[in-house]
């Protein structure tokens, strides 16, 4: 840095001893450049003094400081006349910084500007490339009208320049004359008509950009290209690629048919059949030629006859047939859409965010939805980019994931959210976790969630709330979950923790207006404690809307209100009033009197606001002779069902815009936004996009026949400049083995047409999709450590306590009604939960702990032994963690160390009659009951037709074995897949569960067997306490084996891959390095599994297996035997 | 569609201001007309609204501009821009900007920038036409611009001759724009750095909730003429999701899973990565670590205690530990046995530099935490973020096979060096003391 400055002294240094002064202080100083900085009068003088000096080191040192003076956005316009002399300076440096000056100026300085314009003209003449090209990009970068017509004709001229290089520089003019003048729009078209043939990858970019600024409508102009931009995308540059995927997009969503109809069931889409009128078509009435085809698109029209000849020989067969049959036609892909859609998919591999963002969007708006995935492993990449690449990376996959969530499932994990991540990415990833949230997740991400509201940053904290909220309406499984946890929220420390909970169950309750009269109640207290306004507003809110379910509470609560009435705040104050009308109109008896206190007080306030509404109200609900009919409807008008507020996504329909521009960021249309245009109904005519070779041979007469023969040579693009044959040797060496190998590609695809594209594809997709399938499987896969504990419960009763303190403090009839009426929620609440538990399992009652029970906040805490007897304890537990006591226990269940991705077949396909399915064991805590394995069931429908109504018919189950069954399955698609989640009771055994697998008109006898390891949940333990468990399951309870391995397989590594391979187990942290430990626990009964590997002398180890379950500890230990053993 | 009718103003990138962090307006470049310094009062006003510098939104609406900014070593690049585009497009374009100035000066800051000031006004120049980027790779640009260094200046001072090239570089008219012709080396050599971050966050409970290893590979090339050099991997399909310089052929890597590519001249990522999730990722460190607070009382205790796991029997170096303690937290008052550490009682960030682990002695630091009194206790402990260094380990266990050199007869001298780092390396490993 110092020697930066340095040197830059030094070399201004050897000017005139005039600035020597200058120059010196500006070493001295840290900050030396400021002393070019600073503009004074005098100073301006000197520098006229300079730049008229004959040595060009004094002109250079003045035109450094102008620089400086523009850049610090200082007003050097009056230097002009000395700077415009020296336009014509032979030393490059000094040319280049006038040319800096001139554009800057130009605009302010017409008439002298002209002066320079001749200087100009004659570099454009220039045999130097480099000058031609400066010259005409500072000619046209001066914004003068006078000089229009010359700066036509320099970009006339310099689109047929022989250097690549100088047409990039004419297409970039060609926008800047556009914006300078208007008119002249007409002819810079017919330049990039013209620029648009050009083959050199330097131009294309940049002449697209041109088009797309000056006549983006005019796709006609595109067509005769299309298949060379398509084919040159790989190897422009990344600037250019961008622009030109974004054109691309918008051409082929006017020129193709939608690939997606067959998904989409659009009434919009009658779809008239894409008939083809080959000849008839419009665009082809301009080319009468007869039609040479390159040998390149040769046979990709050959496709398109082949094509056409199909459509119309089937179209003229389904002319009789029903309307209605016409969906069921293949849909068959322009070749052209598919070379797009090919060509792009390398390029999510590039370094440049923005490619890769346009390739995603491409594939997004034009693809078929089944081959969309594949961009979503590139988008997660970008997430380890710099803060602003995130941000608009993860909007965009907000807005994708709330319409195909399976996309970005797989993924989930990325987007946990870092405490280290600024808060707008952070907000960012909880909206696409929330947009991820399914069934199978829930419990996973509730957990998460719980870690998130803890966070000490608040406005995330108060998000997560939200998404919770969220979470609940959206998978109505949790529902009771989060509003549970919820509740606890409002024993949180933190004000804006509780004031967002409160806002968010108001929304809950409204959204499920069933019994949640101890919810309101306890919220009824709170209102003495909180201070937001927002929360204060919704608890009046709630009450005044529910004020005839808690009868007793609601007129108290108006009661301390109108005391603290002037002191609210405004929002506060229109609540209470609405509070007092609700209750007036129920309970006139015991609240007229404060209601009428109340509505004097807000007659005076301060808030015209509250005036009126007094006003209104007084008059709507007070009988007085003048008031009239409205009156009698007050009670309508107050007490009227309100719609649940909907808790939507911002991002929601958000992909109207085109994913990746600003507009999509800023969610309004911004300007210049081109419109993305719907689908075609039938597609125009394909063969436009035929290339006619006697244009070609004119245009490319100099290229050679060679370049005729392969005009798509991708990654050594030809230019024009290098046309004479005498390639360096290095580069035409490589270039064959480049070649060979994409030419026969490129060949091979084109014969075979569709097919084959689309087993090129395959060799890479069922790979990634394999991968994808196993990631996911991982993702889901998280519990934590913190589902029961013991010592939560003395937390909670000490929060209980705090509870009853306040309680206290409440009048005595309050009190008395609490009490009254929260046995009777209790009793509701049993008959509630039996309801639910009959369909699932029917655990006895034996700890009365109830869901709703607000008043000591227990929260069903489970021992890992004790049966217990809530819907989903499990999914309780992960939102225990809200609750303030994080403590530690000696046996939590843990996350899944690992989740093998193997699938086991349930049904095949064969005999399925077409209906596969597989299952798999995602090793998380199962949501439909504790002692539950969840399986997923993945059904795939092989036939061509839809299968209606999967579901599972009889079962035939072992003694005590239960089973939670999946929803029917309304119908599954041809090709389509879905994955449902069971939960099976295996009762610790490893017997069959039996059932029958049943469609609309079959059914197919199955069976799970679980393998031993699955019937486990990971435990983490300390290694003191495994000591002590294992101390305690000595004896008969112990089973132990000797293994003879290889050294190698005994690495710590490959000992715990092995392990929670096969089996379900925790690792417990080891001091030693011999010996591994792990800890696990049976699912249905809760028994302690603890294996325990110690390494031996040679190549020996020892395996030990302690658990009270003593069958299924054998049976682990013959499993684990040869596994541990193998090499 | 329908037909545009008025002259929209398409330009890309319309002007861009430099904004150091006390909100000077350092440098205004514009590539069409004058935009004043006014626009960027809007900017400020966000900068107001965002809690810190990181929250600034990157896209900022304005009647009738739109400003989309980077933050990039404690400088603002504000961007202005009249109609749609894509913003990642920008973005990615300031922060090749930024790139650039960090390659020709060293650094990219301030002063360095103002020392700079005509350079860096002829790079913009060249990197940008019309708003549309023209000239960015970094070989191209220093045959146009000569980065400053005190030996060329002495010479240009002497001859008169200028740092400006005045002949087009080769590398915009050939098919390997990346690379400049006629390199000339004495010692031919050519350097590959295999760098491995992993990301990963650790739970209460100690277990992983998210592992992930991520890896790049830096390359230094010093090889004369025109080299076309293929790189292979004993188990390339480790690499999951890579992301490659524009070099790089892509069908060879698809078929043959082989880096195949003509190299840029100098210093370059060669490609990124990501190693896939299946794998299981070794945690190399594990850290203990307790705070526990008194109910009422202005103390706490504070202790933590780093190990090494699964190391593969090398030195876990360069360890850092930080720790945004929580706002009610005044001072610390810690003993480490290892290393030395720093409270920032502002910013409330502990930062604890441990260096080596040697297994026979465990680092810790151990000692009080200053509350303020009165203040509620702490809620919740703050999570850790670890920073270590593995040299010559490549934790996924890529290994690179060989290289081989076709087009040139020389032989260079090749090296292949593994690094592993903690990358973002979270662990909430902390119990509330009750």
């Amino acid at each position: 840095m110092s020697s930066n400055s340095f040197a830059y002294n030094e070399q201004s240094g050897g000017g005139e001893a005039t600035e020597l002064g200058q120059e010196a202080t500006s070493t001295i100083s840290p900050s030396g450049a400021f002393g070019l900085f600073s503009s004074d009068m005098k100073k301006n003088e000197d520098l006229k003094q300079m730049l008229e000096s004959n040595k060009d080191s004094a002109k250079l040192d003045a035109m450094k400081r102008i620089v400086g003076m523009i850049a610090k956005g200082k007003n050097a316009s009056e230097l002009f006349p000395a700077v415009v002399k020296n336009v014509a300076s032979k030393n490059i440096e000094i040319k280049k910084l006038v040319y800096v000056y001139l554009v800057r100026y130009a605009e302010e300085q017409q008439d002298l500007a002209l002066l320079s314009i001749s200087t100009f003209q004659r570099a454009l003449k220039d045999p130097n490339q480099l000058i031609r090209a400066s010259a005409l990009r500072v000619l046209s970068s001066i914004r003068v009208p006078i000089i229009v017509p010359i700066m036509m004709l320099a970009i006339k001229e310099a689109s047929a320049d022989l250097s690549p290089y100088v047409r990039k520089n004419a297409a970039h003019a060609i926008q800047k004359l556009y914006s300078l003048d208007p008119e002249q729009k007409e002819m810079l078209i017919e330049i990039i008509e013209k620029l648009l043939k050009d083959k050199s990858t330097l131009v294309a970019g940049s002449v697209v950009m041109a088009f797309e600024e000056v006549c983006p409508d005019r796709i006609d102009l595109i067509h005769k290209n299309y298949r060379k931009l398509c084919n040159l995308l790989v190897d422009v540059e990344e600037w250019g690629q961008v622009v030109i995927i974004h054109m691309l997009t918008r051409y082929a969503r006017t020129q193709f048919v939608s690939p997606w109809r067959e998904v989409d069931s659009l009434p919009a889409e009658p779809q008239g059949k894409p008939k083809n009128t080959g000849m008839g078509s419009l665009s082809l009435l301009q080319r009468i030629f007869p039609i040479y085809i390159s040998s390149r698109n040769y046979v990709s029209f050959l496709g398109d006859v082949l094509e056409d000849n199909e459509k119309d020989f089937y179209d003229s067969d389904e002319e009789q047939k029903e309307k209605a049959d016409k969906r069921k036609r293949p849909y068959a892909m322009d070749p052209d859409h598919r070379l797009l859609i090919r060509n792009t998919k390398p390029l999510l591999q590039s370094r440049n965010a923005a490619v890769v963002m346009a390739v995603a969007q491409l594939y997004w708006h034009i693809a078929p939805k089944s081959e969309a995935g594949i961009i979503s492993k590139s988008l997660v990449r970008l997430l380890r980019s710099s803060r602003e690449v995130q941000y608009i990376v993860l909007q965009n996959i907000a807005t994708m994931s709330i319409q195909r969530k399976g996309m970005f499932e797989p993924y989930l994990k990325s987007f946990y959210v870092r405490s280290t991540d600024p808060t707008m990415i952070k907000i960012l990833k909880l909206e696409i976790l929330t947009n991820l949230a399914n069934e199978a997740n829930i419990s996973t991400l509730l957990r998460e969630f719980q870690t998130y509201v803890k966070s000490q940053d608040k406005q995330f904290a108060a998000a997560t709330i939200q998404t919770i909220g969220r979470c609940a309406t959206s998978i109505t499984e949790v529902s009771d979950t989060c509003l549970n946890g919820l509740v606890c929220l409002l024993s949180n420390r933190d004000e804006i923790v509780v004031a967002e909970s409160v806002v968010v169950i108001k929304k809950l309750l409204q959204m499920q207006p069933m019994q949640h009269g101890e919810i309101i109640k306890h919220m009824a207290k709170l209102l003495d404690s909180i201070t937001v306004p927002v929360a204060r507003a919704s608890i009046l809110w709630l009450i005044g809307e529910n004020c005839e379910r808690v009868p007793k509470i609601a007129p108290d609560v108006l009661r301390k209100t109108a005391k603290s009435f002037t002191s609210e705040d405004d929002l506060v104050k229109l609540q209470i009033l609405n509070l007092g009308a609700k209750l007036y109109l129920t309970n006139s008896k015991q609240t007229k009197l404060l209601t009428q206190y109340i509505l004097n007080l807000g007659k005076y306030d301060q808030n015209y606001d509250i005036r009126d509404r007094t006003r209104f109200i007084r008059q709507l609900i007070v009988p007085n002779e003048k008031s009239g009919a409205l009156s009698k409807y007050a009670k309508k008008i107050f007490l009227a069902q309100k719609p649940a507020p909907l808790l939507e996504s911002p991002f929601k329909d958000r992909d109207h815009f085109q994913l990746g521009t600003l507009s999509h960021t800023l969610n309004t249309k911004a300007t210049g936004y081109l419109e993305l245009s719907n689908w075609p109904e039938v597609a125009p005519d394909p063969s436009v996009r035929n290339v006619e070779v006697i244009e070609l041979a004119k245009e490319w007469t100099p290229a050679g026949k060679a370049k005729k023969e392969n005009p798509d040579k991708k990654f050594y693009s030809e230019s024009e400049e290098e046309e004479d044959s005498s390639e360096s040797s290095s580069d035409s060496e490589s270039e064959s083995g480049s070649e060979s190998g994409e030419d026969g590609e490129d060949e091979e695809d084109d014969h075979s047409g569709d097919s084959a594209e689309d087993s090129g594809e395959s060799g890479s997709e069922p790979e990634a999709g394999k991968g994808r399938a196993a990631t996911r499987s991982r993702a889901r896969g998280r519990g934590d450590s913190k589902d029961v504990d013991k010592e939560k419960e003395n937390s909670k009763t000490s929060e209980s306590s705090s509870g009853e303190s306040s309680s206290i403090e409440e009048s005595s009839s309050d009190s008395e009604s609490e009490s009254e009426s929260e046995s009777e929620s209790e009793s509701r609440k049993v008959t509630k939960e039996k309801k639910k538990k009959t369909k699932q399992e029917r655990n006895p009652l034996t700890k009365d702990v109830s869901l709703l029970d607000l008043d000591d906040f227990n929260l069903v805490s489970t021992p890992v032994a004790l049966p217990t007897p809530a819907l989903s304890p499990s999914l309780i537990a992960d939102l225990e963690g809200l609750n303030l006591s994080a403590t530690s226990s000696v046996i939590s269940v843990s996350t899944p160390v690992f989740v093998p991705g193997k699938t086991h077949v349930l049904l095949h396909r064969m005999s399925g009659k077409g209906l596969a399915a597989h299952y798999f064991f995602p090793r998380q805590p199962c949501i439909f009951g504790d002692k539950m394995v969840s399986v997923q069931i993945t059904l795939n429908n092989t036939t061509d037709q839809k299968i209606e109504n999967i579901h599972v018919g009889g079962k035939k189950l072992p003694m005590g074995m239960q089973m939670h069954v999946f929803n029917p399955i309304e119908s599954l698609e041809p090709a389509g897949s879905i994955t449902v989640s069971m939960g099976i009771d295996f009762c610790d055994s490893t017997q069959t569960a039996s059932f029958q697998l049943c469609t609309k008109d079959d059914c197919f006898s199955v069976n799970i067997q679980p393998p031993v390891g699955e019937l486990l949940l990971p435990v983490a333990m300390s290694e003191k306490d495994f000591k002590k468990e294992q101390g305690m399951l000595s004896g008969m309870n112990e089973t132990s084996t000797m293994i003879i391995a290889a050294p190698q397989n005994f690495a710590s590594s490959v000992i715990l891959q092995k392990i929670v391979n096969v089996a379900n187990v925790g690792v417990v942290p080891s001091g030693q390095d011999n010996i591994h430990r792990f800890a696990a626990k049976t699912v249905h009964s809760g028994s302690l599994m603890l294996v325990t590997v110690e390494l031996k002398e040679g190549s020996t180890a020892q395996l030990i297996i302690n658990t009270e379950k003593t069958v299924i500890g054998s049976v682990l230990l013959r499993e684990l035997k040869p596994v541990l053993s193998q090499g | 569609m329908e037909e545009v009718t008025a002259a929209t103003q398409r330009k890309m990138i319309h002007s861009l201001f430099l904004i150091n962090c006390s909100g000077d307006i350092f440098l205004e470049k514009h590539w069409k007309s004058v935009v004043s310094q006014s626009v960027c009062d809007y900017f400020f006003e966000a900068q107001e609204k965002a809690a810190d510098v990181e929250n600034v939104p990157p896209v900022i609406s304005t009647p009738h501009h739109y400003l989309i900014s980077i933050y990039r070593d404690k400088l603002f690049f504000v961007s202005v821009i009249q109609t749609e585009v894509p913003p990642l497009f920008v973005i990615e374009f300031l922060h090749r900007v930024a790139d650039t100035f960090q390659d020709y000066f060293g650094e990219c800051s301030e002063a360095a920038i103002k020392d700079n000031v005509v350079i860096v006004y002829e790079l913009l120049e060249e990197m940008l036409d019309n708003g549309f980027p023209l000239a960015t790779e970094s070989n191209i640009l220093k045959e146009l611009i000569k980065p400053p260094t005190i030996l060329r200046s002495v010479v240009n001072s002497i001859t008169g001759s200028s740092n400006v090239g005045d002949t087009l570089p080769t590398g915009q008219l050939s098919n390997i724009p990346w690379r400049r012709a006629g390199v000339k080396y004495t010692n031919n050599e050519a350097y590959f750095d295999v760098v491995e971050e992993i990301d990963a966050i650790i739970d209460k409970s100690g277990s992983t909730v998210f592992a992930e290893i991520q890896g790049v590979i830096d390359a230094c090339i010093k090889l004369s003429g025109m080299p076309d050099l293929s790189l292979s991997f004993m188990n390339p399909r480790l690499l999951d999701d890579v992301s490659f310089h524009p070099c790089i052929r892509f069908k060879r890597w698809e078929s043959e899973r082989v880096l195949s590519f003509i190299p840029p001249d100098g210093n370059f990522r060669l490609i990124s990565y990501r190693v896939s999730s299946q794998n299981l990722v070794a945690i190399p460190v594990y850290v203990k670590h307790s705070i526990s607070f008194k109910e009422n009382s202005s103390c706490g205790r504070f202790d933590i205690t780093i190990g090494p796991k699964q190391n593969m029997g090398k030195t876990i170096e360069g360890i850092t530990v930080t720790v945004h303690m929580p706002k009610v937290v005044l001072n610390m008052n810690l003993t480490p046995t290892q290393g030395s550490y720093t409270f920032d009682p502002v910013t409330k960030v502990l930062t604890w530099d441990v260096g080596k682990i040697t297994p026979q002695k465990l680092p810790s630091l151990k000692g009080l935490v200053n509350l303020q009194s009165g203040a509620p206790k702490p809620e919740e402990n703050p999570s850790l973020n670890i920073q270590f260094k593995i040299q010559q380990l490549a934790i996924s266990g890529l290994k690179v096979n060989r290289l081989d050199m076709y087009g040139e007869k020389y032989k260079p001298f090749k090296g292949v060096k593994y690094v592993t780092k903690a990358g973002k390396f979270q662990d909430n490993q902390y119990q509330l003391g009750s």
